[in-house]
């Protein structure tokens, strides 16, 4: 009797890559399937922070004869509530996780594995979005039936949703991930989060749509990363842009997920010099 | 009293701990400071586009912010890591250290660590609330000042129980890490007064999470606007819900089995 050894899956580097995400994101769904109350609990609080804006906005709306610089309480509440969707997917493998991984030991096994570490987490984290977007449906519904949306979106603002949202994703986890080498140099990389963090907030659309912020925010906006993992997916559904900035908008996701690769290689050849293990 | 002394000795212990690592205080008074100034652009977003907000003005709305994040403060030293450190007992099976201790166990879990250098929260919260009184048209009279300290120390008990008892989940629920989120997220409703959300969010955030009488409360005393009959209700509920809270503990406790056994 002769054995056969499985033929290796070495028919090309694209398909083993693709097989390799495949199954790591499936594996990722059936994690993270178990632990539906600990989802909610982090969805929950994540709610939040949008409906507060929200509440507050239309409140001023309200007081001010039904919009604030042309932006009425149901477009307020369409903007929020697709924010909701757009930040479930932003959320990625970031700067406090690398945190956990170099202080736990965590890291030196993970060099032992063949890929490069951005694509298991990146895997993983791509899997989690599709438990993460079903549970997010409920609560979606919820929120359309207590604000009422003002949403009429196109089919090719539909389409360039839901590509958006991996833009913002691709693009937030590179520079998560390029944050998070800080931890090689120090232990205390939190205050450089926050930094990040509050950037983020007040330069992506995060805590109030761009439009309402004075013109000097919105241009230097233009010119980070910030807002195409948060303005732009959700302005891509519910504002009204042109084809050409729909289109650009892609564009511009792209270019920020190369620049944000090539910021993380660079900050990785230099820490991965610099790291000597935890627990070795 | 005996209670008092074992208070007072891991407090010693934990502030001794603390003061080993001062960078952190920087590192602390840092992001307090963005803390702040990502608070203080809402505002004045927010105000230039109305000059009140349900009623309260731009120097009224600072006073809240400032109580919210002073509250803030207590809860980062004092409350947060004893219950991170609860849940992380019950994950990991080590909670029997402090039920096999004679002190009372709900003491203990609620006393085992403090983060002094989130203290700065405390006082910059405490700035900001001096500058939006400053602001404020109307005097601040002896009687709204201890209406005030008290109302926040029945906030402040009532945001341990709260935190309290979600955390016992944890004798049900093992995985709890993402409560920390969760509390973050509905804490923030806490920067605006509660009559701006809408009713079913309102009484959520007033009984059912006690952001409202925790932070609203005790800056509605400071802004001449708390009534006697909101306190006399913020002092029932406190008592109402410290009592639930320890029997909900000795309720869970007798449906842990610990990991280990």
């Amino acid at each position: 009797m002769s054995v056969r050894a499985a033929p290796l899956p070495e028919e090309g580097r694209i398909r083993s890559l693709v097989d390799f995400y495949g199954t790591m994101m499936r594996v990722s769904v059936v994690a993270q399937l178990q632990y539906r109350v600990a989802q909610y609990f982090y969805m929950l609080g994540m709610v939040a922070e949008p409906v507060i804006y929200l509440v507050v906005w239309s409140t001023i709306a309200r007081q001010h004869g039904g919009a604030v610089n042309g932006i009425t309480a149901g477009q307020f509440a369409a903007y929020y509530i697709v924010w909701t969707l757009v930040r479930n997917m932003n959320i990625v493998f970031g700067a406090p996780f690398w945190e956990y991984r170099i202080r736990e030991g965590r890291l030196a096994g993970d060099l032992l594995r063949p890929l490069n570490i951005l694509h298991y987490d990146l895997a993983f984290f791509a899997g989690w979005k599709f438990v993460v977007v079903a549970l997010w449906i409920p609560i979606a519904i919820g929120l359309s039936a207590v604000f009422h949306p003002d949403l009429h979106p196109s089919a090719l603002e539909i389409v360039v949703f839901i590509a958006a949202i991996w833009g913002a994703y691709f693009v937030r986890s590179m520079f998560q991930a390029t944050i998070g080498m800080l931890n090689f140099w120090t232990t205390r990389g939190a205050a450089v989060f926050d930094l990040y963090m509050a950037s983020e907030m007040l330069l992506s659309g995060r805590l109030v749509p761009l439009k309402l912020m004075p013109g000097w925010v919105q241009t230097l906006a233009d010119f980070l990363p910030f807002k195409w993992t948060f303005g732009y997916p959700i302005e891509s559904l519910v504002g009204d842009l042109s084809t050409r900035a729909l289109l650009f908008g892609l564009g511009a996701q792209v270019m920020w997920t190369v620049v944000g690769y090539v910021l993380f290689t660079f900050a990785w050849r230099a820490a991965i010099k610099r790291f000597s293990a935890v627990g070795a | 009293m005996n209670t008092l002394r074992v208070a007072w000795l891991y407090f010693r212990v934990g502030v001794m701990n603390e003061l080993q690592y001062r960078v952190n205080f920087f590192v602390q008074l840092f992001q307090s400071l963005i803390q702040v100034g990502t608070g203080l652009v809402m505002l004045s977003l927010v105000y230039s586009h109305t000059t009140e907000l349900n009623g309260w003005t731009e120097s009224e709305l600072l006073s809240l912010l400032g109580v919210q994040i002073m509250l803030g403060g207590f809860i980062h030293t004092f409350i947060q890591p004893n219950m991170e450190l609860l849940m992380q007992d019950v994950q990991q099976g080590t909670l029997d250290y402090a039920l096999t201790k004679p002190e009372d166990a709900q003491l203990l879990v609620s006393v085992r660590q403090v983060r002094i250098w989130q203290i700065v929260e405390v006082i910059s919260g405490l700035v900001l609330l001096t500058v939006g009184l400053t602001g404020v048209e109307s005097s601040i009279g002896i009687v709204d000042a201890l209406a005030f300290g008290f109302a926040l120390g029945i906030g402040g008990v009532l945001v341990y129980c709260f935190w309290l008892i979600i955390t016992i989940g944890a004798f049900w629920v093992v995985r709890m890490e993402h409560v920390l989120e969760l509390f973050e997220g509905i804490y923030q409703t806490g920067r605006w007064p509660v009559g701006v959300y809408p009713g079913w969010l309102r009484y959520s955030v007033t009984f059912l999470v006690p952001v409202a009488f925790a932070v609203t409360v005790p800056a509605q005393a400071l802004t001449s606007r708390l009534q006697w009959q909101t306190l006399a209700l913020s002092i029932g509920f406190g008592v109402v819900l410290f009592g639930f809270t320890r029997w909900f503990w000795h309720f869970g406790l007798r449906n842990y089995s610990g990991a280990s056994a």
